[in-house]
C-alpha cells in the first residue's frame, strides 16, 4: 500500500513539473504575471510530492518490505538501522529518486529565497529546472521504478554490500548529488539568461551563492568518498582515477572554473558568454557523472545490449539537454556585450588563466575515462587507461596552475603590476626554495617531481599567508590595529582565503603521500615481528570476535617506534553474514606526520596470518585541507552581500554597476 | 585593443590545448593496458614482457598458496569456460578474490607461459564480476543470465 503511495506521489510531482515547466515560460514570454506566479506553488508543490516517494520507499526499507523489488534486492531484515536508510539510495531506481529529490529542493528554493529576482528571470529558471525534472520522472516511472513489486516475495533480502557498510559511504552519495544538482539552478540561470538576451553582475550575483554551494557539497561528496576508499577497501589508496572517480572530479573542476569566471562577471561585467558556457558544461558533466555511476552505461557499451531501453533513454535525454543548451548558446551567445577592458597582466587575466588550465585538465580526464569506451566501440578493442596517464598529464597541467594561484590573488583588477609583485613574493620564494632544498636533501636519489612539488605547494601555502598579512597590513602597522583589521575582513575574503589556504594543505599532503609511501607484506605467525620505516610491529595475539552481522579475526599488535614508544594496534578481518564476502578494518594511527595502517588478511596455512602494511606520510594534510576549503566555501556563503536574491545584495550589485569594487 | 585581447586568448589557448593533446598522446600510449581473456592469449601469442590485464574467471580449486621467505606467493588458474592461463601473484590477495568468481589482473605472461600479476584488481562491484569478463564470458558461452539476475548498479 505505502509503496502504491509513493508510486502515485510520483506521479503527482511529475504533473506538478509539468505544471511548473510550462506556465512560468509562456508567462514570461507573455509578460503574463499570473501564469508565472504559478512557478513557486508547483515548485513547493513538486518537492512535497517527491519527499513524500522518498519518505514511502525508506518506508519500506525500513519496515524491510521484500515484495518492493529494490528493498529485496538491496537489503536484508538483519542490517542495521542506518545502513536500511542509506540503503534507499544505494542502487540505482533509489539513486534516481534522492536525486530528483534534491532537483526539486533546489526548486523550491529558488522558489523561495529568489523572491526578490525579475519576476521574468524567476519565472524562467524555474521553468528550466522543471524541465530537467521532467525528464528524471519520466526515466524513473518508465523504466527504473523504485515501487515495482515482486510477483514472489522472498524471505530475506540480498543483502547491502558489506562494502558499502560503512558511515563514510552512507553519506556519500547525498552529499555528491547535492552537488550535482546543485549546479542545475547555474545551469538554469545560464539557460534563462540566455533565453532573456541579458547577463551582468548582477545576474552573477545571483548564481555565485547557487554554485559555491554546489561546490562545496560536491566537495565533500568527492573527500568522503576519497575517505572511504582510504579506509575501508585497506589498500592505503585514496584516489585510484577509475571511471566513477573521474565522473564525480570532472564536474567539480567545471564548477571551480565557473565559480571563479563568475567574480569576473560580478566584478567586471565580462567574461560573459565564457561564463555562460561553464555553467552549460559543468551541469552536462552532473548528468554525465550521475549515469557513469548509476547505469554503467558510460563504462561499458554493452550495458545498452542487456538494457537497452535504459540506455536509450539516457542518450536521448543527455543529447537533448546538452545539445539543445549548447544549440541555444549558439544561437544566443553574440547578445551577451562583454563590459570591462583589462591588461594581460591583471587580476581578469590571472582568472582566465585559471578557467583555461582547469578546463583542460576537466578535458583530459574527460578524454582518459572515455578512451576505454570509444576504442572498444569504434575498434573493438577492450583496455583501460591506467593512472599513470592521469596523474602525469594531470600533474603536468596543475603546475601553471598552481602559479597562477600563488600570484593571481596578488594582482589587481584591470592593470597589475607583475614586477611589483614579484617583488613582494620575494621572501615567499626564498623560503620555498629553501624548503625544496631540504625535500632534496633529505630525499636525495628519489627524483626531481616530489622536490619541484614540494617547494610549490610550499609556495603556495606561504603566497597565501602573504596576501592575508598584506591586506590586514601585518608589520606594517601596530599589531593592535592588525588584528582589528583581520576580524573586519568580510566574511567572502575569509572564504577566498580559506579556499586557497586548504587546497595549498591538501596539496602538500597529496604530494607527500604520492610520492614517499611505503609498503611491506609479510605472513606472519603470533609473535614474529616485521619493520616498516622507523616503525616495529609484533604480533601479539588473533582471536575471533562476533559482531552484529558479522565474524571477525581480530589482531592485537604492537607497534613500536624508534625513541621506544608504542602503542597498541586491532585490525580485524570481517565476514559477513548475508553474503559470503570479507571486508578489512583496517588499525589505522594518524598523526600530522604521516599514517600507520595495518591490515590483517586471511589465515595462511594453520597458524599463520598474511599481514599488510602502508606508512602513509602526511596523509591527514589532504583531509585537513580539504575541511579547510569546505570552511571556506560555508564561511563565504554566510556572507550577507551574497545571501540569494536579498534586497541589500541587488541594490549594491545595481550600485556597483558603474563603478567597481574593490574588495573581492 | 579588444580584438587584440580576444587574439592574445585564442593563441593562448590553443597552445595550451595544443600542448595538452601531445602529452595526452604521449602518455596514453604508455598507460593504455589491453584487455585480454585466456582464448585471446593463445590465439593472439602474446609475446613474454607485454603488459596487459588478464580477466577471467578463477578455476575451482586451483588456488595454491605459498610461503618463501615470509612472502605469500599465490598460484591459480584463470579460465573463460575455453582456455587456461597460470597466474602467479606475490602478495595479499584482495578481499573480493574468491574461486569461482571473476578477476582482473594486471601483469605481464613469462618465459613459461606463466602470467605474473602485479597487481590484482581489488575494486568491482557487488556482483563480484567485472564487466569486461562477463563480456568475455558471454562471448565463450560460458555465462547464464540467471546467474547474475540483473547488473545491479556498481559501488561508487
Amino acid at each position: 500500500m505505502i509503496a502504491e503511495l509513493g508510486h502515485f506521489f510520483l506521479v503527482l510531482a511529475l504533473g506538478m513539473a509539468v505544471i511548473q515547466a510550462l506556465f512560468p515560460m509562456i508567462g514570461a514570454a507573455r509578460r503574463d504575471g499570473r501564469m508565472m506566479a504559478l512557478g513557486p506553488p508547483a515548485a513547493y508543490g513538486q518537492f512535497i510530492f517527491t519527499v513524500g516517494a522518498f519518505l514511502a520507499l525508506t518506508y519500506s526499507y525500513l519496515q524491510s518490505d521484500f515484495s518492493v523489488a529494490v528493498v529485496a534486492h538491496n537489503s536484508h531484515s538483519l542490517k542495521p538501522l542506518i545502513y536500511k536508510i542509506s540503503g534507499v539510495w544505494g542502487n540505482h531506481e533509489g539513486s534516481l529518486l534522492l536525486w530528483v529529490m534534491f532537483l526539486a529542493l533546489f526548486g523550491a528554493m529558488v522558489a523561495h529565497f529568489g523572491r526578490n529576482l525579475p519576476k521574468s528571470l524567476q519565472a524562467r529558471v524555474l521553468s528550466i529546472q522543471a524541465l530537467v525534472g521532467i525528464g528524471f520522472f519520466l526515466f524513473m516511472l518508465i523504466t527504473s521504478n523504485p515501487f515495482d513489486r515482486l510477483p514472489n516475495v522472498p524471505f530475506d533480502g540480498n543483502g547491502l554490500n558489506p562494502l558499502l557498510q560503512d558511515p563514510g559511504l552512507a553519506f556519500h552519495p547525498p552529499f555528491l548529488y547535492l552537488g550535482y544538482v546543485g549546479l542545475s539552478v547555474a545551469f538554469s540561470f545560464a539557460i534563462a539568461a540566455l533565453i532573456e538576451g541579458k547577463v551582468d553582475p548582477a545576474w552573477a550575483r545571483w548564481v555565485r551563492p547557487w554554485t559555491l554551494l554546489a561546490w562545496v557539497f560536491l566537495t565533500i561528496g568527492i573527500v568522503l568518498g576519497s575517505w572511504w576508499a582510504y579506509y575501508e577497501l585497506g589498500w592505503g589508496g585514496w584516489w585510484a582515477w577509475d571511471p566513477v572517480e573521474n565522473a564525480s572530479f570532472m564536474p567539480w573542476l567545471v564548477a571551480t572554473a565557473l565559480l571563479h569566471s563568475a567574480i569576473v562577471v560580478e566584478k567586471r561585467d565580462t567574461l560573459k558568454s565564457w561564463t555562460i558556457l561553464l555553467a552549460i558544461i559543468a551541469f552536462s558533466f552532473s548528468l554525465l557523472g550521475t549515469f557513469i555511476v548509476r547505469s554503467g552505461v558510460l563504462t561499458s557499451v554493452h550495458a545498452f545490449a542487456t538494457d537497452p531501453e535504459r540506455g536509450l533513454f539516457i542518450l536521448m535525454f543527455l543529447a537533448l539537454v546538452i545539445g539543445g543548451s549548447f544549440l541555444l548558446f549558439a544561437l544566443r551567445s553574440d547578445r551577451l556585450q562583454a563590459g570591462g577592458l583589462f591588461a594581460p597582466a591583471s587580476r581578469e587575466s590571472g582568472l582566465v588563466i585559471n578557467n583555461l588550465f582547469l578546463s583542460v585538465a576537466a578535458a583530459v580526464v574527460l578524454y582518459g575515462t572515455l578512451h576505454p569506451l570509444l576504442s572498444d566501440a569504434i575498434l573493438g578493442i577492450k583496455s583501460s587507461v591506467g593512472a599513470p596517464f592521469f596523474n602525469l598529464v594531470f600533474g603536468l597541467l596543475m603546475i601553471p596552475l598552481v602559479i597562477t594561484m600563488g600570484f593571481g590573488v596578488h594582482l589587481q583588477w584591470k592593470r597589475a603590476r607583475l614586477k611589483a609583485v614579484i617583488g613582494k613574493l620575494k621572501m615567499v620564494t626564498l623560503l620555498s626554495l629553501l624548503a625544496a632544498l631540504m625535500v632534496l636533501y633529505v630525499t636525495y636519489g628519489g627524483g626531481i617531481m616530489p622536490v619541484v612539488w614540494m617547494g610549490l605547494g610550499v609556495w603556495l601555502l606561504l603566497s597565501m599567508l602573504q596576501e592575508l598579512a598584506n591586506r590586514i597590513k601585518l608589520f606594517q602597522v601596530p599589531l593592535k590595529n592588525s588584528f582589528e583589521r583581520l576580524l573586519r575582513q568580510p566574511r567572502s575574503s575569509w572564504g577566498m582565503s580559506l579556499g586557497h589556504l586548504g587546497f595549498a594543505i591538501g596539496l602538500i599532503g597529496i604530494v607527500a603521500t604520492s610520492y614517499w609511501s611505503l609498503e611491506q607484506q609479510k605472513v606472519m605467525p603470533v609473535g614474529d615481528s616485521m619493520t616498516i620505516g622507523e616503525f616495529t610491529l609484533t604480533l601479539d595475539d588473533v582471536v575471533a570476535v562476533a559482531g552484529p552481522n558479522y565474524t571477525a579475526v581480530r589482531g592485537a599488535i604492537t607497534v613500536t617506534d624508534k625513541n621506544g614508544n608504542h602503542y597498541m594496534a586491532y585490525p580485524e578481518s570481517r565476514t559477513y553474514v548475508a553474503s559470503p564476502m570479507t571486508t578489512t578494518e583496517g588499525a589505522v594511527r594518524t598523526t600530522l606526520s604521516g599514517d600507520l595502517f595495518i591490515v590483517i588478511g586471511e589465515m595462511q596455512g594453520s597458524d599463520r596470518w598474511g599481514m599488510r602494511v602502508y606508512y602513509k606520510p602526511m596523509q591527514v594534510w589532504l583531509w585537513i585541507g580539504a575541511t579547510v576549503m569546505v570552511l571556506g566555501g560555508f564561511i563565504s556563503l554566510s556572507d550577507r552581500r551574497y545571501r540569494i536574491g536579498s534586497p541589500e545584495g541587488k541594490k549594491t550589485a545595481q550600485k556597483n554597476k558603474g563603478k567597481q569594487a574593490h574588495a573581492v | 585593443m579588444r580584438k587584440k585581447r580576444r587574439l592574445y586568448l585564442m593563441l593562448t589557448s590553443i597552445a595550451v590545448l595544443g600542448l595538452a593533446v601531445l602529452l595526452v598522446l604521449s602518455a596514453l600510449e604508455d598507460s593504455i593496458r589491453l584487455f585480454y581473456d585466456p582464448t585471446e592469449i593463445v590465439e593472439k601469442g602474446i609475446k613474454p614482457g607485454q603488459d596487459f590485464r588478464l580477466g577471467g574467471l578463477v578455476a575451482t580449486d586451483s588456488l595454491e598458496r605459498h610461503e618463501i621467505k615470509g612472502a605469500m606467493v599465490n598460484k591459480f588458474t584463470v579460465t573463460d569456460g575455453n582456455e587456461t592461463v597460470d597466474v602467479t601473484y606475490e602478495g595479499l590477495l584482495p578481499d573480493l578474490f574468491r574461486e569461482g568468481q571473476g578477476v582482473v589482473a594486471e601483469g605481464s605472461m613469462n618465459s613459461a607461459g606463466v602470467f605474473v600479476a602485479t597487481e590484482v584488481l581489488a575494486k568491482h562491484d557487488e556482483n563480484y564480476m567485472p564487466k569486461e569478463v562477463i563480456d568475455s564470458l558471454k562471448k565463450r558461452g560460458e555465462w547464464q543470465r540467471d546467474k547474475s539476475a540483473k547488473t545491479k548498479a556498481g559501488a561508487s
